[in-house]
């Protein structure tokens, strides 16, 4: 095995590095604070490797030729920012329906409307989840850090083509704009998965899943099956109906990718929590804030840890209720004002006592803030 | 669509037609009717110049020439 | 019963009849677009047809291409990917007046701008059809509309001319009446390299017929007959004979500005030799 490549590394630039590792051909966007990186870097290296890159005129057209690329048979990514999510989130919903792999990077920055374009936040935890009208699948990162940020950049891909969904990678702009050291895995040190192509030879169902298959198999636009996409329920011809038992079908058959492949989804991180009597529960550059002062508190003697999700959405229930039993109190640790604490609650219920300290002010948490509060609750 | 005129003739597909009532009105020959269902019905084949105006400006691809060999 | 040779052949017949009221226009422009294919002698597979929301949206279902029908406005954003994504596809996106140039105007000037080599074909009956009648960006001032009780107070786009004003290499405009022309221009268009748009007048008989009188689909199919001038006859006509005329024929051709999914691939090819 080769030695692997260390380098200085801002998290926009290893999102870009790990995107070309898992295979992006093809990235649409239009320029937003604070991800304008992952576009820069997109549209110089993307063309090195035959890829295509297109700057759109707007984060809605930005989207939907991200999804256009898909379509034609390319893996395929954009990326935005707060009022950029917004405006994607009708064709995040056309993805889920239609079934087109993409990554969507939202790099969370201070909001409502234009906000704290410069200041980091995050504030789009909901909005991932039901940002887009009517019930749709939905994959959700947060990485902590740029090494994290390059593997669930790779994680998000292969999440994408093997469930053929949408799947929303959300770093804070902290972990977007933080520079750290990172060791460049090698090719062969990652798993890449890519979408099912048609079986030659056999009848192509666009939307019929095989027998043993999670998802139906993707043909590109051009390869040789006519078919039909649209964003209106269909049957497993890719053709409009009305029925409302094809729907029913076709609507639990999406949410099952989710509710079915819990462990495959799923993804979170415990810092000593064995022996703790008090979880908190962060995510993203928080998480990180929070260990320091989880470190700061053990000091002191007091028994602290942390669960930090990985992957947001699907929420980590079973780990989170089962610590929850063990422990006394949890505090959920966010840079919004109770987004994720909505779900921690919903699923610790009663189990331990439930504390929250956030806030949405552009500024970041210090490690004695949470310090002051883990004692505050103590 | 490499049949002489000869071996065509006006065809129609009344499941498909919706009487709008476009290529009666735009026959040169004012060959096309309505039957009693109100759809398009072919009146006078002897002097049908197989034009194919009726076609042309079908919107429902309901009316088309046609090979002879095709029913 | 069998079908056109034409029809066995482009459509997917058995999703027909389509769902168009009776005496829309749209189907007569859905056959100018597959006469046009088959004058060309394009490959199926690598045909991709787009659509956005509306009625004109629904065709590409019925045509037996690679098919694609996406959100309201977004056709033409969806179409850049493919193109830029494929180069050797023929796109052509579909679309009517108030997906093209309301909910969709911006992408319409940007694909125009950028020379893309995507054919546009709207089709403009001037009234959004789907919703029941409201009026469109081009809905004649005046007229009415469900929206429009008290006649409309907005001026038109003349569609056309936009595309031609924000970029596009070939623009043309005819009408349903006019069918041997519209195969004609559809082909010119498919055929062009650049961005090119086909703005064909279509006629709504439910909306847009009778919420301003117009008669039947007859009565509407005469008005394009009689109402819209070709734009070089125009030229010959005093302002009084063009009084209450339209004008249809091509209004822009050119072949020199350099197609934007080829200046991209120079690009790639340039860095892959380095």
């Amino acid at each position: 095995m080769s030695k692997r490549i260390v380098k200085l590394m801002q998290g926009n630039e290893a999102c870009v590095a790990g995107a070309l590792a898992a295979g992006m051909k093809f990235f649409a966007g239009y320029p937003i604070t604070p991800s304008t990186e992952i576009a820069e870097g997109s549209a110089e290296k993307l063309p090195e490797v035959g890829g295509k890159f297109i700057q759109m005129e707007d984060e809605i057209a930005g989207i939907a030729a991200a999804i256009g690329g898909s379509i034609a048979g390319f893996k395929s990514m954009t990326a935005t920012s707060g009022p950029g999510f917004s405006l994607k989130q009708e064709n995040i919903g056309y993805a889920a329906l239609a079934e087109i792999p993409l990554v969507i990077v939202n790099v969370m920055r201070g909001g409502p409307s234009t906000g704290l374009p410069t200041s980091p936040g995050q504030g789009d935890v909901m909005q991932a989840m039901w940002g887009t009208h009517g019930d749709h699948p939905v994959i959700a990162i947060s990485p902590q850090s740029v090494t994290e940020m390059y593997y669930e950049t790779v994680r998000a891909f292969n999440l994408a083509e093997k469930y053929r969904t949408p799947v929303i990678l959300m770093p804070d702009e902290v972990v977007g704009h933080m520079r750290e050291r990172i060791e460049i895995p090698n090719a062969d040190e990652l798993e890449i998965f890519d979408r099912l192509k048609p079986v030659e030879g056999e009848d192509y169902i666009p939307y019929g899943v095989r027998e043993g298959d999670l998802v139906p198999r993707m043909a590109g636009f051009g390869e040789g099956y006519r078919y039909h996409i649209t964003g209106l329920f269909h049957d497993d011809m890719g053709f409009p109906t009305n029925s409302t038992v094809k729907a029913g079908v076709k609507i639990n058959r999406l949410m099952a990718k989710i509710t079915d492949n819990l462990e495959d989804l799923i993804s979170y991180d415990e810092y000593l929590m064995d022996d703790a009597e008090i979880m908190i529960v962060a995510y993203g550059s928080t998480a990180r804030t929070a260990k320091n002062a989880i470190n700061k508190l053990r000091a002191e003697g007091i028994k602290v840890g942390m669960l930090r999700p990985i992957t947001i959405w699907p929420y980590p229930v079973e780990a989170t209720l089962a610590r929850a039993k063990q422990v006394n109190k949890v505090l959920v640790v966010e840079h919004n004002l109770g987004q994720l604490m909505l779900e921690v609650e919903r699923v610790v219920k009663s189990e331990a006592e439930l504390h929250f300290l956030g806030r949405a002010d552009g500024d970041v948490f210090v490690p004695s803030d949470i310090v002051k509060k883990v004692k505050e609750v103590l | 669509m490499s049949k002489s005129k000869e071996q065509l003739e006006i065809k129609i597909n009344k499941n498909w037609c919706k009487g709008c009532g476009i290529c009666i009105a735009f026959c040169p020959k004012k060959v096309l009717g309505f039957d009693d269902n109100g759809k398009v019905n072919m009146n006078d084949r002897e002097n049908c110049i197989k034009c194919g105006q009726c076609e042309l400006r079908c919107p429902d691809f309901a009316i088309f020439l046609g090979g002879i060999d095709n029913e | 019963m069998k079908n056109s040779e034409l029809v066995s052949k482009y459509m997917r017949d058995s999703r027909l009849p389509h769902i168009w009221c009776p005496g829309c226009g749209h189907g007569i422009i859905m056959h100018s677009i597959i006469r046009a294919i088959e004058n060309l002698g394009l490959d199926k597979d690598k045909v991709t047809i787009v659509s956005g929301i509306g009625c004109s949206s629904r065709a590409p279902g019925y045509m037996d291409f690679n098919t694609l029908h996406t959100t309201h406005g977004r056709a033409l954003a969806f179409a850049t990917g493919i193109k830029l994504a494929k180069p050797d596809m023929k796109v052509i996106v579909i679309s009517g007046d108030g997906d093209a140039s309301a909910i969709g105007g911006n992408h319409l000037i940007h694909a125009a701008r950028r020379n893309i080599g995507i054919t546009t074909i709207v089709f403009n009956n001037n009234i959004y059809g789907m919703t029941g009648g409201q009026y469109s960006p081009t809905t004649p001032h005046g007229d009415f509309g469900t929206t429009a009780p008290y006649g409309n107070i907005d001026r038109p786009f003349d569609i056309a001319n936009l595309a031609a004003a924000a970029g596009a290499t070939y623009a043309a405009r005819t009408t349903a009446f006019h069918a041997t022309q519209m195969t004609n221009y559809i082909q010119k268009a498919i055929a062009h390299e650049g961005f090119s748009l086909v703005e064909a007048i279509s006629v709504c008989p439910t909306y847009y017929g009778r919420k301003n009188k117009k008669g039947s689909a007859v009565a509407m199919m005469n008005f394009l007959k009689e109402s819209f001038v070709d734009v070089k006859a125009a030229e010959r006509m005093t302002p009084e004979q063009l009084q209450g005329k339209f004008l249809m024929g091509e209004f822009k051709h050119n072949t020199q500005l350099p197609e934007y999914s080829a200046e991209y691939q120079k690009i790639v090819d340039r860095l892959r030799k380095e």
